[in-house]
C-alpha cells in the first residue's frame, strides 16, 4: 500500500503546485490586463463579484501576498472562481459545468479507446517485424506528427457535407432539447462521431509506435526465449510474455503523458465547435476572458490528475512487483 | 556400447548475413551420448553458448544457423535433423526432448506471472488434453523434486531469492521428463556454496530420472568434478574433447593446460597457478591457422599457417579422445 | 505524438539499454536511413527558414484583387480572404516556425539536463526535490498553461513565444535523463571515477554527459516537434506574433474566415502538411537515434537481395524451409 500512499500525497502536492501556480501567473505579469475589463464591466458588477476578482487577480495590493493567498484559497475552497466575462453574469463554476460532461465524454471515451486500440495494433506490429505490417509504420508516423486540430479541418472536409452522416459541427442538434431521452442522447453521440474519430486516429498512431518498440525490446528479454523453448504456442509467448510485460512501461507512458495529450485533444473541440471545455477555452482566448481561462485551467489539471491516479491504480493492477509482498 | 543421443555435425553458426557475419561457430562436430554428462567449456566469446543457442534455433538476430545438422536420435521415432523441423514440430520437439537452463535465473523467468503458472503452462502446451488439477499437482511435485515447498506455486519471482529462482528453473526443465538438458552456466550467478548445492542435487536428480546433460561453463573445474566427458571450444571450434579424468591429468591442447592453470588442484599434489597469456580471439579478425597459436606457449611453424584438424591423436590415453594441435598429429 | 522506447524506459522507471562508448557511435547516425531521410528534409526547413521570405512571390500581407481563389499559375496555393497570397504566407511563416522550435528545444534541453542530470546525480534530499518539481512539471497539462500564460502577457512575439514553451516543457527531458543517469552514476567508469578524486562537475562533464549524447539528442528532436505543434496550436487559437506569419496563423484565418464552408481547402491544407511532414521528418530522426541507442530496434537483414526474416525464438536456417 505504501506505493498507493506515496502516489496520493504526489498528486496532492502536483494538484497545490497548480493552484499555486494559477495564483501566481497573474501576479507576476506586469501590467493590470484584468483590471480594465472590471472598470469597463463595473456597472453591472455588484460588490461581491469585483471582491472575488480582485482576490483571484491579486489588484488588492495593499494585501500583503501571504493575506492574498489565504483569501485565494478560501474562494476556491468555495467553489468561486470569479465571473466570466463572456458568458456574463454567470459564474465560471457555472460555465465550466455545463461544457465538462461533454468534454469528459469525448475526450475521456477516445483517449481511454485510443490507447487500448493502439497498444493492440501495436502489440502486433512488434511482434510480426519484418512482415507487411511494418507497412503501418510510415503512415502512423505520418499521423502522429500532424496537429489534432487540422487533422480534424481534413476529416471535415472530406467526411462531413450536406449529404454526409456526419454533422460538421456542435454537439447535438439544435431541434433536440437537452435531456436524458434517445433523440437527445441519439443525436449527441452522432455529433460526437466525427470528433472522436480524429482524436482517435491521430492519437492512436502514437500508442501503435510506442508500443511496437516495448515489444521489440522486451521480445530479446531472457524470459521470452525461456518462453520459446518451452514450445509454447506462438499466441501465448505474444500476449502473455511479450505484450503482459510491454504493457507495464506503455501504461505508465500513458499515465505520464495525459497531461500532452489531452491538452491536444481539447482543442479537436474547437474546429468541430464542440460545446466542450476545449472550445470554451478558445473563447476564452478570444475575449480576454481571464477568470474563465485559469478556471478551466485548474479543472483541466485536476481532472488529468484524476486520470492518472487511475491509470496508477491499473498498474498497480498489472504489476506484481508493486503489490504487497507476500 | 554407449549409444548417442544428439549428434551435432559440422554446425556453422554466424552473427549476420553475407558478407558482414562473425562466424561465431566453426563446424563444430559434437556427440552427447545418452545418460552423460557432457561438459562444454571455453572462455566468454569461445561460442559456447551461441553452439547451444544455434543448436535449439533459439538465438535471437542477428543469429544465423549456416550450416549443419543437429541429429537427435529419438528412442521412438529414429533419427532426424532437428534443424531441418518446421516452426510446429520443432515447438513440439522444444521441452518435451530438450529442455534447457538458461544463464541468469533473475530474468529467465517471466515477472508478472506466478511461479505455478509459468510451470503449467509449459505442460499445457505439449498436452492440452490434461486437466488443471492434474498439471497443478505435476508442477507441485517439480517444485518438491527442488527442494521448494509447494506452496511456492502462488509466488511471484521477486519474491523468492536467486538460488530459489534457478532450482524453479530445474524444476521447469524437468517438468516433460526431456532426455536432454541443456545447462547454460547455471549457477554462475550465485555464491559458491548455492552453486555446489544445486549441483549435487542436479547430479542425484540425473542418476535418478536418466536424462543427459550438456553442461556449459566458463568453469573448468566445476565440470571436472561434474562432468563425464568434457570439450573445450577456442575461437569457436571445438580443440579438445575427451574423458573428464584424461582432460584434468593429461590433457593435450595447450589451451586445455591453460585453462586447467587457472584454478587450484582439486585434490592430489599442488599445481602451479598460471592462466593464460593474453585475450580470447576477435570473432572479426581471427588469426590465421590455429586460433589460439598467438597465446600458445608451444607454437611452432605450422600453427600460424594451417587450421589444425580436430582428430584422434597419435598419443597414449585411447580412441576415446580427440584433440586439434599441431602437437598432436592425428592418427 | 510519438514517445520514443528509450523514453518510455526511462519514464517507467527502468534503465534503458545502456548506451555504447561515445566514441564508437560517431558519425553512426548517418548511415541509418532514417535519420538520413529526417536529416535532409530538415535541411530544406532550415533554407526555407533562412531565404523563405526572399524567396515568397508575393508581400504575405498584401491585398489582392482574387479573393479565395484557388491554386492559379500566378498563386499556387490560391489566396485568402483578402486576397493574400498564401503561397508567401507558407514560405514567410517557416522562418517563425523552424526559429520558436529552436529557441524551445534549446531552452527546454538546457534545463533538462541541469535538472535531470543533477537530480540523477545528487543522491540527497535535493536531488529528491528537482525529481519531484520535474514529476509536477510533467503532470500538470503543459498546452494550456501555455496558454494562459501567452495570452495573460502584454505582448507577444516569437521569442516570447519561444521562452514560454521551453521554460514549461523541460519535465520529460529531464525524467529521461534521470533515469539514464541514475543507471550510469553505478558504473564501474564513474565509480573509477570518484576513487580518483575528480572534481564533480568534471565527473558529469566529462564522464557522464558524454554517454547522455543520445539521450539528450533524443529529448531535443521531440521538444522541437512539442515545440512547434504548441506554438502552431497558439497560432490557431489566436495567440501569435502579430507581425510574423506562421503557419498557424494561416490556420486561424481559414478556420475564422470559415474556409471549410467555402469549399477553400488550398487555405488550409498547405499549411497542415507543411507541419506534418516537418513533424514526420523530427520523428525519423528521432527514430534514428532510438535504433541507435536500442540496437534491438533494428530491422531485419538482407543476403543478396533476398530477405532473411530474423524470427524471435526460431533462428533461420540457411538453405532449409522451417516454415
Amino acid at each position: 500500500m505504501s506505493y498507493l500512499l506515496k502516489r496520493i500525497a504526489f498528486y496532492i502536492f502536483t494538484a497545490w503546485a497548480a493552484i499555486t501556480i494559477n495564483f501566481f501567473v497573474p501576479r507576476l505579469i506586469p501590467g493590470d490586463p484584468v483590471q480594465a475589463l472590471i472598470s469597463k464591466e463595473r456597472g453591472q458588477l455588484n460588490a461581491d463579484a469585483v471582491h472575488s476578482l480582485y482576490v483571484l487577480f491579486g489588484l488588492d495590493k495593499q494585501q500583503p501576498l501571504w493575506q492574498q493567498y489565504l483569501d485565494y484559497w478560501g474562494q476556491l475552497l468555495h467553489g468561486d472562481l470569479g465571473l466570466s466575462f463572456t458568458f456574463f453574469p454567470s459564474p465560471v463554476s457555472e460555465v465550466i459545468s455545463s461544457s465538462l460532461p461533454w468534454t469528459l465524454a469525448l475526450v475521456g471515451i477516445t483517449t481511454v479507446c485510443s490507447f487500448l486500440l493502439g497498444t493492440g495494433l501495436g502489440v502486433l506490429a512488434g511482434w510480426r517485424r519484418g512482415s507487411w505490417v511494418d507497412l503501418v509504420l510510415p503512415v502512423t508516423t505520418f499521423l502522429s506528427s500532424v496537429p489534432y486540430f487540422w487533422f480534424g479541418l481534413i476529416m471535415i472536409e472530406l467526411l462531413a457535407g450536406p449529404d454526409s452522416i456526419f454533422p460538421s459541427s456542435g454537439g447535438y442538434d439544435p431541434g433536440v432539447t437537452p435531456g436524458w431521452d434517445i433523440d437527445f442522447i441519439g443525436s449527441a453521440v452522432q455529433h460526437s462521431l466525427l470528433p472522436a474519430l480524429t482524436i482517435l486516429i491521430s492519437s492512436m498512431s502514437g500508442w501503435i509506435l510506442s508500443m511496437r518498440n516495448m515489444m521489440v525490446t522486451v521480445s530479446s528479454e531472457d524470459y521470452i526465449t525461456v518462453a520459446h523453448a518451452k514450445g509454447l504456442s506462438d499466441r501465448r509467448v505474444m500476449l502473455g510474455y511479450a505484450a503482459r510485460n510491454a504493457l507495464l512501461p506503455n501504461v505508465s507512458g500513458f499515465a505520464l503523458s495525459l497531461g500532452l495529450i489531452v491538452g491536444g485533444t481539447l482543442l479537436v473541440e474547437i474546429v468541430f465547435s464542440y460545446p466542450g471545455v476545449g472550445f470554451q477555452l478558445f473563447q476564452a482566448v478570444g475575449a480576454k476572458d481571464y477568470p474563465l481561462m485559469q478556471g478551466i485551467f485548474l479543472i483541466i489539471t485536476l481532472s488529468v490528475l484524476a486520470a492518472n491516479f487511475i491509470a496508477d491504480l491499473a498498474y498497480l493492477v498489472l504489476d506484481p512487483r508493486t503489490r504487497k509482498e507476500g | 556400447m554407449i549409444e548417442p543421443l544428439i549428434e551435432i555435425k559440422s554446425l556453422n553458426v554466424d552473427y549476420g548475413l553475407g558478407d558482414e557475419a562473425v562466424h561465431a561457430v566453426r563446424d563444430v562436430t559434437l556427440t552427447l551420448h545418452r545418460g552423460e554428462v557432457l561438459g562444454l567449456a571455453g572462455e566468454s566469446g569461445s561460442g559456447k553458448s551461441t553452439l547451444a543457442y544455434g543448436m535449439t534455433r533459439l538465438l535471437p538476430p542477428p543469429g544465423v544457423v549456416a550450416g549443419g545438422e543437429v541429429i537427435y536420435h529419438d528412442p521412438e521415432r529414429g533419427p532426424y535433423d532437428v534443424l531441418s523441423l518446421t516452426n510446429s514440430e520443432l515447438r513440439e520437439f522444444r521441452w518435451a526432448e530438450t529442455s534447457i537452463v538458461f544463464q541468469g535465473a533473475m530474468n529467465s523467468l517471466n515477472p508478472v506471472h506466478r511461479i505455478g503458472s509459468q510451470l503449467t503452462d509449459a505442460i499445457k502446451a505439449h498436452d492440452p488434453r490434461g486437466s488443471r488439477q492434474a498439471r497443478e499437482a505435476r508442477a507441485r511435485e517439480l517444485l518438491n523434486l527442488v527442494g521448494i515447498p509447494g506452496d511456492r506455486m502462488e509466488s511471484y519471482p521477486h519474491q523468492l531469492s536467486g538460488g530459489m529462482r534457478q532450482r524453479v528453473m530445474i524444476g521447469m526443465a524437468l517438468a516433460l521428463e526431456p532426455k536432454v538438458v541443456i545447462m547454460d552456466e547455471p549457477t554462475t550467478a550465485l555464491d559458491v556454496v548455492m552453486q555446489r548445492q544445486i549441483l549435487g542435487e542436479l547430479v542425484q536428480l540425473r542418476e535418478r530420472l536418466g536424462f543427459s546433460v550438456l553442461f556449459i561453463t566458463h568453469d573448468l573445474s566445476l565440470l571436472v568434478e561434474f562432468s563425464d566427458r568434457i570439450a573445450i571450444m577456442y575461437g569457436g571450434r571445438i580443440v579438445e574433447q575427451a574423458p573428464a579424468k584424461q582432460i584434468y591429468t593429461d590433457s593435450l591442447h595447450p589451451y586445455s593446460a591453460g585453462l586447467l592453470g587457472s584454478f587450484p588442484a582439486l585434490r592430489g599434489p599442488k599445481r602451479e597457478l598460471t592462466g593464460i597469456p593474453g585475450s580470447p580471439p576477435d570473432l572479426r579478425a581471427m588469426p590465421t591457422g590455429c586460433a589460439f597459436h598467438p597465446r600458445c606457449p608451444k607454437s611452432f611453424e605450422p600453427c600460424a599457417q594451417e587450421i589444425p584438424v580436430l582428430g584422434v591423436p597419435d598419443a597414449p590415453g585411447g580412441s576415446d579422445r580427440t584433440v586439434a594441435c599441431w602437437l598432436h598429429p592425428v592418427r | 505524438m510519438a514517445i520514443s522506447t528509450v523514453d518510455l524506459q526511462a519514464a517507467a522507471g527502468e534503465a534503458a539499454p545502456s548506451p555504447r562508448p561515445a566514441k564508437r557511435q560517431k558519425f553512426r547516425f548517418i548511415s541509418n536511413g532514417k535519420t538520413l531521410a529526417g536529416l535532409i528534409i530538415l535541411g530544406f526547413y532550415v533554407l526555407l527558414a533562412i531565404f523563405g521570405p526572399i524567396l515568397s512571390p508575393y508581400d504575405p500581407d498584401a491585398r489582392g484583387s482574387d479573393l479565395i481563389s484557388p491554386p492559379t499559375s500566378a498563386h499556387w496555393f490560391g489566396t485568402t480572404h483578402l486576397g493574400q497570397d498564401i503561397f508567401s504566407q507558407v514560405l514567410s511563416g517557416a522562418r517563425g516556425v523552424v526559429y520558436v522550435g529552436l529557441l524551445a528545444g534549446v531552452v527546454a534541453t538546457v534545463l533538462a539536463v541541469i535538472i535531470g542530470v543533477s537530480s540523477g546525480y545528487l543522491a540527497n534530499s535535493g536531488g529528491e526535490a528537482l525529481s519531484a518539481l520535474s514529476n509536477v512539471f510533467l503532470v500538470i497539462p503543459a498546452l494550456p498553461l501555455i496558454i494562459i500564460v501567452a495570452s495573460i502577457l502584454p505582448s507577444v512575439s516569437n521569442t516570447v513565444i519561444g521562452l514560454v514553451i521551453g521554460l514549461t516543457s523541460w519535465a520529460w527531458g529531464a525524467r529521461v535523463l534521470r533515469a539514464q543517469t541514475l543507471s550510469l552514476r553505478g558504473r564501474d567508469y564513474v565509480d573509477a571515477a570518484k576513487a580518483t578524486g575528480e572534481s564533480t562537475w568534471r565527473i558529469i562533464f566529462f564522464e557522464l554527459l558524454p554517454n547522455l549524447t543520445a539521450v539528450i539528442a533524443s529529448g531535443f528532436v521531440g521538444t522541437v516537434i512539442f515545440a512547434v505543434l504548441s506554438e502552431i496550436t497558439l497560432a490557431f487559437i489566436g495567440v501569435s506574433d502579430p507581425t510574423d506569419w506562421n503557419w498557424g496563423t494561416i490556420l486561424f484565418w481559414a478556420q475564422s474566415q470559415q474556409a471549410l464552408a467555402q469549399g477553400a481547402w488550398w487555405w488550409f491544407v498547405p499549411a497542415g502538411l507543411a507541419i506534418a511532414i516537418l513533424g514526420t521528418a523530427l520523428s525519423l530522426l528521432n527514430f534514428g537515434i532510438d535504433e541507435i541507442v536500442n540496437p534491438r530496434l533494428r530491422s531485419a537483414g538482407r543476403i543478396k537481395g533476398k530477405t532473411v526474416r530474423m524470427r524471435i525464438g526460431f533462428t533461420p536456417v540457411l538453405g532449409k524451409d522451417n516454415r
